[in-house]
This record gives structure tokens, sequence and C-alpha cells, in this order.
């Protein structure tokens, strides 16, 4: 992130030169420039990402609803929170996103890490393989969650239909069973992005320089030694961060669950966002919903410090 | 695994070695592509076909789907039918062997131009205002420049459906409801975080010194840009052209609360293709392939400039 000494070299060379003056003739100065190349971006980013969640945290505390446009607005004060925390259904939510989370992340990274290593073997055909378990993760989720509905038929999908030729097990349901429901979701994500911590294994894998493996051998490590003093501590600060990033979007996770059981039955897959949606666009509780909103904001944010603490212990 | 994998000799893996790993990740690979594969096979199918017990592997392929997906029908009797004459096309045939008439296209054409027409105004429009930032931030000295960054990359931390509920608002007060420059601006503000993110990566990789020569030779700033700058950061503009892409083409969320009609995209349409007796599942995935199929082409070409993308923004941040 900080300037190379090459560059630094040549801030200095260039600052040494008197270009002011040359520049002053030739069009805009440096500072015009700069200020001209990002306050496009930084006025989209204050009127469509800033502005907004502002106003989300002032609609937090009234009681507006955005379906009856003329009622006046009323101040609540900090009644939205004090219903939602003392709320049981919200911990419920929490809780299956809670459950969401940390299942996919487990399996995802089992996957990933294992994957990573076989491919780093570099064996005959492995830059076209790896090309082929990429794609589910460059598809549209809320597409995958329509297709994969189709898949989960009890009777006449393919996904019961595999499984009953390994044993007897009847038609599966599970986007019916209260059982099987959120494992159908962990099992979807895990088809989508296991190839995203794959990759960046990899690259964690790709970074270990040959010599200390070198080292190793003289020093006669057996493999065990070496996977667990050189391999697993070089590849855990990029599989760390390739949890945060998916371990960030899944606590968001909206699109796919959405579509696949949209929350049922009952409520057992209802993520935070699901429910989200629905006070926010289907009750249409603006403010409360923006308190929802508010608080699950500022989850993601502290749980991603916490994170990202740990993950720089780690990297030292 | 931990057995196998734990083995990394000082040179090349044993030939041993590599025939297992091979052939592990190829089962994988094959396995996970089993779902996609299933989905292009019930494109071609007939709606019986599709929804037999147990499923059918082989089957006669049949072109229903993509007629469904494309037409809107209505049901009439047979004397109305022979009334008609003669079929004209082969599509016509096909609907008329279920006792249908084709009444019109459907809104699917539509809907997929949708998805070309934001998907590549908004990747154009963020890769232009991303590069021009980028090199502000890797070249000039901007004040607060870190936390400029850490805030424009903090954006992408709020779940879509929170952000959705004041645009929803101001986007309703201002107009912009369900009409497609609404949804570029919208995706171009999603999207521009991580464009600035990547291209100031990219651009940092340059050596200042290119510039520098050619201020000397009597290039402006913005020549010195345009002339020097751009052409070498080709590949990570097309990297990060990529990302942008495949975000607008895929994003579903903002597209299902923000737009009703006119702008709307493919994603919220393949799943109300309603057949008889609920979803025509041959035309959802005639449809789901027809949409799919962009992006797993873009996959495998550009495999190269995707897979630089991805290690290299995650590692960067």
């Amino acid at each position: 992130m900080t300037d190379s000494p090459i560059n630094g070299v040549a801030e200095q060379v260039a600052r040494g030169t008197p270009q002011p003056l040359a520049t002053r003739f030739r069009g805009l100065s440096d500072r015009a420039i700069a200020w001209i190349f990002i306050s496009p971006t930084i006025v989209l980013l204050l009127a469509i990402n800033i502005f907004p969640l502002i106003w989300t945290v002032y609609l937090s505390f009234t009681n507006y609803r955005a379906n009856r446009p003329g009622r006046p607005i009323e101040w609540v004060g900090t009644r939205n929170y004090e219903r939602l925390l003392g709320s049981e259904d919200i911990w419920g939510y929490l809780q299956a996103t809670a459950h969401f989370v940390c299942w996919t992340m487990a399996l995802q990274v089992l996957l990933g890490l294992g994957l990573a290593l076989l491919i780093n073997r570099n064996f005959k055909g492995a830059g076209f393989w790896t090309t082929v378990i990429l794609i589910p993760m460059m598809l549209s989720p809320a597409v995958v969650g329509v297709f994969w509905t189709y898949l989960y038929q009890p009777q006449t999908g393919i996904f019961s239909y595999i499984l009953n030729l390994f044993g007897d097990f009847g038609p599966i349901d599970m986007i019916g069973s209260v059982g099987l429901a959120p494992w159908s979701i962990i099992i979807v994500d895990t088809w989508m992005w296991t190839p995203y911590i794959m990759l960046l294994c990899l690259a964690g894998l790709r970074s270990i320089p040959e010599y200390l493996y070198e080292a190793a051998e003289i020093d006669r490590a057996n493999a065990l030694q070496k996977f667990w003093h050189i391999t697993l501590p070089r590849v855990l600060p990029f599989l760390m961060l390739a949890v945060l990033f998916r371990g960030i979007e899944n606590f968001k996770m909206f699109d796919m669950v959405v579509e696949l059981t949209s929350g049922g039955p009952g409520s057992t897959t209802e993520l935070a966002s699901i429910n989200l949606k629905r006070e926010a666009f289907e009750s249409w509780r603006t403010g409360y919903s923006s308190a929802f909103a508010v608080i699950l904001f500022v989850t993601v944010f502290g749980l991603g410090n916490i994170y990202v603490k740990a993950l720089n212990r780690v990297k030292q | 695994m931990s057995a196998k994998s734990t083995a990394h000799s000082v040179v090349e893996a044993s030939s041993g070695g590599k025939w297992l790993a091979g052939g592990l990740v190829v089962v994988y690979a094959l396995v996970t592509m089993i779902p996609l594969v299933w989905i292009f096979l019930t494109g071609f199918k007939s709606p019986p076909d599709s929804i037999s017990y147990p499923p059918k592997v082989f089957f006669e392929p049949s072109m229903e789907g993509y007629v469904n997906l494309f037409t809107t029908r209505t049901r009439q009797t047979s004397e109305y039918i022979e009334s008609l004459g003669p079929p004209e096309t082969w599509y016509d045939e096909i609907v008329r062997k279920r006792n249908m008439v084709i009444a019109g296209p459907s809104k699917f054409a539509d809907r997929y131009l949708n998805s070309i027409v934001i998907g590549f105004g908004s990747t154009f429009l963020a890769v232009f205002l991303g590069t021009l930032a980028a090199y502000g931030f890797s070249r000039f000295k901007v004040p607060l420049k870190d936390d400029l960054l850490f805030f424009i990359l903090s954006t992408r931390m709020m779940p879509p459906i929170a952000v959705a509920i004041p645009i929803y608002l101001m986007y309703r007060t201002l107009g912009l409801s369900d009409t497609a420059l609404g949804m570029i601006l919208l995706y171009t503000a999603v999207n521009i975080s991580l464009a600035v993110w990547l291209l100031k990566g990219f651009i940092d990789e340059i050596p200042r010194e290119y510039e520098e020569a050619a201020v000397v030779d009597g290039y402006s700033r913005l020549q010195a840009f345009w002339k020097v700058v751009l052409p070498q950061a080709r590949t990570g503009i097309a990297a990060t052209a990529i990302f942008c892409l495949i975000f607008a083409w895929n994003e579903y969320a903002f597209v299902l609360l923000l737009t009703s009609g006119e702008a709307q995209t493919a994603p919220p349409y393949i799943p109300l293709i309603i057949g008889e007796g609920g979803l025509d599942w041959p035309a959802v995935a005639a449809g789901t392939t027809l949409f799919l199929l962009p992006i797993v082409f873009f996959t495998v070409v550009l495999r190269n400039q995707l897979l630089r993308g991805i290690t290299f923004g995650a590692v960067r941040k």
C-alpha cells in the first residue's frame, strides 16, 4: 500500500524539478486534476451510499411508514430499538443467520483448503479443472436459488434421486422439512462459494517460498510437521481474509435464500435480511425496519473489526 | 484428507500423488457440474418429462421450453385450432400440440435487454469514474486519503436491503423508481468502491517515471494520463470491468425492490414463469440457461483476468 522505494525517489525528483511553471501554462494544475478526478466518485457515494445511511438512522427513530407518505412523521425516540431488542423473534432470525454463517464457513474452509492443496500439486490439466470449479461462484445467486428448488424437488428432483442411489432414503424433502431446510441453503451456498475460498488458499500456497520446505527437509521434518509449521501459518492469513469476505456476504445473505426457501418452512430459514425485507416492504414498518437495519449494520461492522484485529495478529 | 494434503514434497509431488490429487479434483469438478448440466438438459425437455419420476436422463429433446419462455399462450378448443388451418411455423406447431395458441411475445426478451443495458451502462460508468478516482488517489496528495479510501471500501459492508429502504424513498421522490437510469446509477455506486480499490492497486504498479518522462517530453498531465497510464492499466481495467459486469448482471435484491416493470432485469422474472399447475420448469431452465451462459462463457474465456482480480483485490485489502 505504501509507495515503493522507486516511487519515493521519483516523487522526490519530481518535487525537485520546477514543474508548476510548466503545468500552469499547459492546462490544469495537478491539484485541480486530482479533485476533478476524485469528486464524481465521492459525490456518487455520498448521494447513494452515505445519505441513505444517515436517512436510515433518522427513520429508525420515527414511526414512518413508506406506504402512507401523507401521514406526519412522529419522533418516537428509542422505542423501535427497545421493541427490537425485546423481541424473541429477532433472536430467532439472528440465530438462523449465525447457524448459516458458521456452517457455510466451516464446510467451505475444509473443502476449499483441501481442494487448494490438491490443485497445488500441479497435475496435468489443473488449470482447466480449476476453471470448471470456479463456474458456480460467478452465477447469479437468485437464479441459482430458483433452479435448486427444481433440483431439490422431493419426488422428481435429481438431488433426492442421486442420494437414493446410495441408500434407501425415500423422497428427501430438503426445502419442505423443518429439519432439512437450514441445510438446504448451506449446501447450495457451499456449492457456490467453496471455489472462492479455494482460490485465496491457492494464492497463499503459491506465495510460500520453496526454500522453506528445503530447509525443513534438511531438518528431517515429516509431512505433518511441514504442514503444521510452514504451510498452515503461511496460508492462514489468506484463508482468514476469504472467511471475512464470505462471512460478511453470508451475514447479509438475501437473494439465494429468498428464492430457494423464502424463509420457510415457518421461519426456519428466515435470515436477518429476509426478515428485514418482510418488515420493510411487506409490512411497511419503515421506522422499525430501519432500526433493524442499523442494528445489523453495527453488528457486521463490529464483528468485522474484531475479526480484522485477530487477522492482523495472525499476520505478524 | 489431512494425510493426503500434508504430503508437500520439496521438489514436485510424486507421480502417484499427482494422479490421486488430479483424480479427486476432477471428481469434485464433475459433481459440482451436475446441477448446471441438469438445468441445461431440462431446458430441452417437454413439461411432462421435466417432472417425471424417476428423473429422466435420456429423453426426446423438445424446444417447448424455449418457445414457452419467449411467448405467452392461450388455451383454445381443438375445433378453434383446427379452423386456423395448418401451423405456419415450427413453434406454432409445438404450441398447438398442447391445444394452445401463441398470443404474443413474453416479457423475457425485454428483461434480458434491460439486463444488458443496465449491466453494461453501470459497468462503463463505474470503470470510467473508478479509473479517474484511482488515478487521483494513486498519484496525487489528497487530504485525508486513507480515510477516504477506507470510507469508500466500508460502503460495501451494508446489507443491500438496509440501503434499499431510503433509496426506495429517494427514488420515489426523484422519479427514478423503475427507470434504467436509476438502476445504472445505483449499480455504479455499489461497484465503484471495488473498482477504485482494484484500479488503485493496478495503477500503483505502473512506475511513475513513465509519466514523468512524458511530461518532460512536453505532455500535459492529462495527456500523460491518457497516452501513458491508460494503455498500461489496460488489463487491470479489463479485470475490474468483468467484476462490475458480473455484479450488475447477477444483482437481485435492489432490482426486486426498486423496479416493477419497465426497468426490471431478468433475475426476478425467471421464477415467475408459470406453466400449468406450477412453474413451467423447462421454460425456467431455458431462461436460466440463456441467462447464465454469457457468464460461463466469460469465466472460461477471461479466467486469467478473473483470477488476477479475485486474488489481487482480496490480498490487497
